[in-house]
């Protein structure tokens, strides 16, 4: 690379081009008014953001075109508040482009590493002082350091315990047993099976104690889609279509992805989509993933009805709802 | 001497006589700042930072971090009598009982979403022109950080108000969470106080939001700040611009002025997008509850490309021994996330280990001379973009009439090929940049001018170039590969042969560029 074209720093001389403002004083005169007139008018932004927050009231509506009808109070603190801003940070910089000096200076840099000597005394002063500790020396002190630091780490550890339960069997339970009624969500009300028209879909919760106060815990875990086919519709086998009721089957609403409702059924294709993800689950066939990240079908809650005709739950899930989880026992 | 400048005298006197800081603050003000508009983005990052913490401020003095059921009985009249949480309810009076609280909470998430936006774009400017090199390999990993440190913030931001939307992402937060092999369940009770959603997550991000993670972002970005400071700005080649100086206006006046106006500008243009474009109009969405969901849920876009990675992840589970290993989960969005964090914050050292090259460097590159850094950032973006797209597929299908599926398999299968497409069109484009300014150094530039010669022949005109182009032309170094041997002097082999042959390879691809045109070659055209 002997033959390389190495520029020098002589071989060019940077070029200085004066401004208007350097040479005119006209352009010079105009370029100070035009600050001034910049911030002049933050000046009227600040007056506009006042008077919006005073005296305009919170119920009028300008129609603005494109925008549509808008807050005026809203929009008018807004704007002032932006012109108030944007129009000091422009003169700012217009005053700096045109006024001040715009000569470039150079600074030079310097190699960061530090020189032999300094590096040499720094190891000398390091070794020193770790000698006068005399760790090496002191065996008893050395370890009983180390088994006071080692225990002094667990306290903090400790001391987060109270964060929350331990999860226990929590995540296996629904409110889902056997006998419980379904009930319409919203309204709580008992569901008869002819209720249900062919291709309808509700979404049901479990009659529990107080059906008022539904924890949120629960609501993550116990909503269920019910949904009517025609019976001759089903691909199950004997032991699933045991669990339908009528031509009715129940699906946990609780993605086995992760977790969202799986709100979407389309009545032609029979399939149920997670707007989370879009794993998609064919009703006709226990729900299975026909599409998306899912890895399991949903959970299928066994319905029957009780001896006044509404429907009910014949058993627990039995399977945990919901996400996968490390202890979760999927076989 | 007037009567000001004797009283500011006697204020510096009074401080100096104190804290010595005349030496230093002299030196200071004269410290060099070089220009470019690039060099902008970090700006703004710093700019709507301070933006996030006033507008944030104005904000926890209504907001109330509380999952307490209330019903709510104010303003807004459609969800007049519902039951919700206090943090909803408290965000709703923020939005329709506080003059000017809509336009701060819009401020605080236009905000937040400008200072996501410039951290990728001076990320981008910083990999792209190689200021990540030695000696600023630690401001890129408190970098790499910050951006990390951003994503979360962000997330746990954007939940507070606990809507419908938020409470979602949540949902999906708490599912990544116990996807988490062994640890992942306690994890996952140990954050939300037990079962999902329970009544003590908002309290306790609300803490880590406005506390802890500012706290860390005030820390790191000072840090940051400081070795810039310190270390001393790099700067575009140029002439009179060399490895050893910095060029550029001082910091008194014409720095100050400008960098101080520019954060107004970035301030009132923040108000003025948030007074007329609305951002997350949660009133619409409704109180979170877990049974339901609004179609079209999508995260912030720089959560997107994940949950794009979340929603392209094939169905696979692993059920052993009576447990479950979610690879669904897991792959998309721990796995490749840790791979490609990790793997940008050690890039400055992968590529100083590939070039050998363990020089300062001061002045940046055009992205063109290092063709092989530029196609792997192009790549990266191509495979991010690829996962945002997916991140948004349900939006797309209904907007444009596709199907979800089909953008879902374009995506699946895209975000194989074509980054590495990406990666070989970028290189091309870059050896054919460094090409063409080869032409341009030697026969000057296109005048568009064409001349009939006496035989006949048509020849095109070219102009000189003007001899400040011409020494940015030249002014990169020609890449060279590194000469590593198996075998040493004596015949015998070297250890580490399998490495030595990886840093070969690497080192060869890395240093494919034009050849550098020659004194010799230069003069030859002007004896021409």
């Amino acid at each position: 690379m002997s033959n390389e074209l190495t520029p020098t720093d002589d071989s060019v001389v940077p070029q200085h081009a004066p401004r208007a403002t350097d040479i005119n004083p006209a352009s010079e005169k105009r370029a100070e008014q035009q600050v001034a007139i910049l911030f002049g008018l933050s000046g009227v932004g600040s007056v506009l953001l006042i008077y919006s927050y005073i005296f305009v009231a919170d119920n009028v509506f300008i129609f603005i075109p494109i925008m549509g009808n808008q807050n005026a109070q809203q929009l008018g603190i807004g704007i002032g508040m932006a012109m108030s801003l944007f129009f000091i940070g422009i003169a700012a910089i217009h005053w700096a482009k045109t006024l001040m000096p715009d000569k470039e200076i150079v600074n030079h840099r310097h190699e960061f590493r530090s020189s032999d000597e300094d590096r040499e005394e720094l190891v000398k002063t390091v070794k020193e002082g770790v000698a006068g500790v005399q760790l090496g020396r002191r065996k008893l002190i050395k370890r009983s350091l180390g088994a006071a630091v080692g225990l002094f780490a667990l306290p903090p550890v400790l001391l987060l315990r109270d964060l929350g339960p331990l999860p226990g069997k929590k995540l296996e339970m629904t409110n889902w047993k056997a006998g419980t009624r379904l009930l319409t969500d919203p309204g709580n009300r008992p569901i008869l099976a002819s209720d249900l028209e062919v291709g309808s879909v509700v979404q049901v919760l479990p009659a529990v104690a107080d059906m008022e106060h539904r924890p949120l815990s629960d609501i993550a875990k116990d909503p269920v889609l019910l949904i009517r086919l025609r019976p001759e519709e089903f691909q199950l086998d004997p032991e699933r279509l045991a669990m339908t009721h009528e031509g009715i089957i129940a699906f946990s609403k609780i993605c086995s992805h992760m977790g969202c409702a799986v709100a979407l059924y389309e009545q032609t294709t029979k399939h149920l989509l997670c707007p989370c993800h879009q794993s998609t689950f064919d009703v006709t066939r226990a729900a299975k993933v026909i599409f998306g990240p899912a890895a399991r079908p949903l959970p299928q809650l066994d319905i029957t009805v009780d001896a006044e005709g509404y429907l009910v739950a014949r058993a627990p899930f039995n399977e945990s709802v919901g996400p996968s989880y490390w202890e979760r026992n999927s076989q | 001497m007037s009567a000001t400048e004797k009283m500011v005298g006697n204020t510096a006197n009074f401080v100096d006589e104190r804290l010595g800081a005349a030496k230093w603050v002299k030196k200071s003000l004269n410290k060099v700042f070089p220009d470019h508009w690039s060099f902008m983005f970090g700006e703004v990052c710093m700019y709507s930072f301070i933006i996030l913490l006033l507008s944030g401020t104005f904000l926890t003095f209504w907001f109330d971090p509380s999952q307490k059921e209330v019903v709510y009985n104010g303003a807004y009249e459609p969800l007049q009598g519902l039951k919700m949480s206090a943090a909803y309810a408290s965000t709703l009076n923020i939005s329709f009982e506080v003059r000017g609280g809509l336009l701060m909470r819009q401020i605080h998430h236009w905000a937040a979403n400008i200072f996501m936006a410039a951290i990728v774009a001076h990320l981008l400017r910083v990999f792209f022109t190689g200021a990540f090199r030695k000696p600023r390999e630690f401001n890129w990993i408190l970098g790499i950080l910050l951006l990390t440190l951003g994503l979360v913030e962000g997330l746990l931001g954007y939940s507070l108000p606990d809507d419908l939307l938020s409470g979602t992402g949540l949902r999906i937060t708490s599912a990544i969470i116990q996807a988490i092999p062994i640890v992942g369940t306690y994890a996952a009770f140990f954050l939300f106080g037990g079962e999902f959603p329970g009544t003590d997550f908002i309290p306790r991000i609300f803490t880590l939001h406005i506390l802890i993670i500012p706290g860390i972002f005030l820390a790191v970005i000072t840090i940051h700040v400081m070795l810039v400071w310190y270390q001393k700005h790099t700067q575009f080649p140029g002439v009179g611009r060399t490895e050893n100086n910095v060029v550029g206006h001082p910091i008194l006046p014409v720095y100050m002025a400008k960098a101080g106006g520019f954060f107004f500008v970035v301030f009132g243009v923040t108000a003025f997008i948030s007074a007329v474009a609305s951002i997350n109009p949660i009133w619409l969405y409704g109180p979170y509850t877990p049974g339901q969901i609004s179609a079209g849920s999508q995260p912030d876009w720089y959560m997107g490309w994940l949950d794009g990675l979340v929603r392209m992840a094939p169905p696979l589970e692993t059920h052993a021994f009576g447990h479950t290993i979610s690879w669904n989960i897991l792959i998309p969005a721990v796995i490749v996330p840790g791979i490609i964090f990790t793997g940008m914050a050690l890039y400055p050292f992968i590529e100083s280990w590939i070039t050998g090259d363990k020089r300062e460097h001061h002045l940046l590159d055009r992205p063109r001379n290092v063709p092989n850094r530029t196609a792997l950032g192009v790549m990266s973006i191509t495979f991010v973009m690829i996962s945002l797209i997916n991140g948004g597929n349900d939006i797309i299908a209904t907007n444009f009439d596709l199907s979800i599926n089909q953008i879902m398999w374009f995506s699946r299968i895209g975000i194989f090929i074509l980054p590495p497409l990406a990666f070989i069109i970028t290189k091309r484009l870059c050896l054919s940049l460094q090409r063409a300014d080869r032409e341009l150094l030697l026969h000057g530039a296109e005048s568009g001018r064409l001349l009939r010669l006496p035989h006949g022949e048509f020849v095109e005109v070219h102009t000189p170039i003007s001899p400040e182009k011409a020494y940015l032309l030249q002014s990169h170094e020609q890449l060279v590969p590194l000469e590593i041997e198996d075998v040493d002097a004596r015949g015998v082999r070297r250890p580490g042969a399998l490495k030595n042959k990886l840093q070969r390879r690497l080192s060869k691809a890395h240093a494919v560029s034009v050849p550098k045109v020659t004194e010799q070659e230069l003069k030859e055209i002007e004896n021409h």
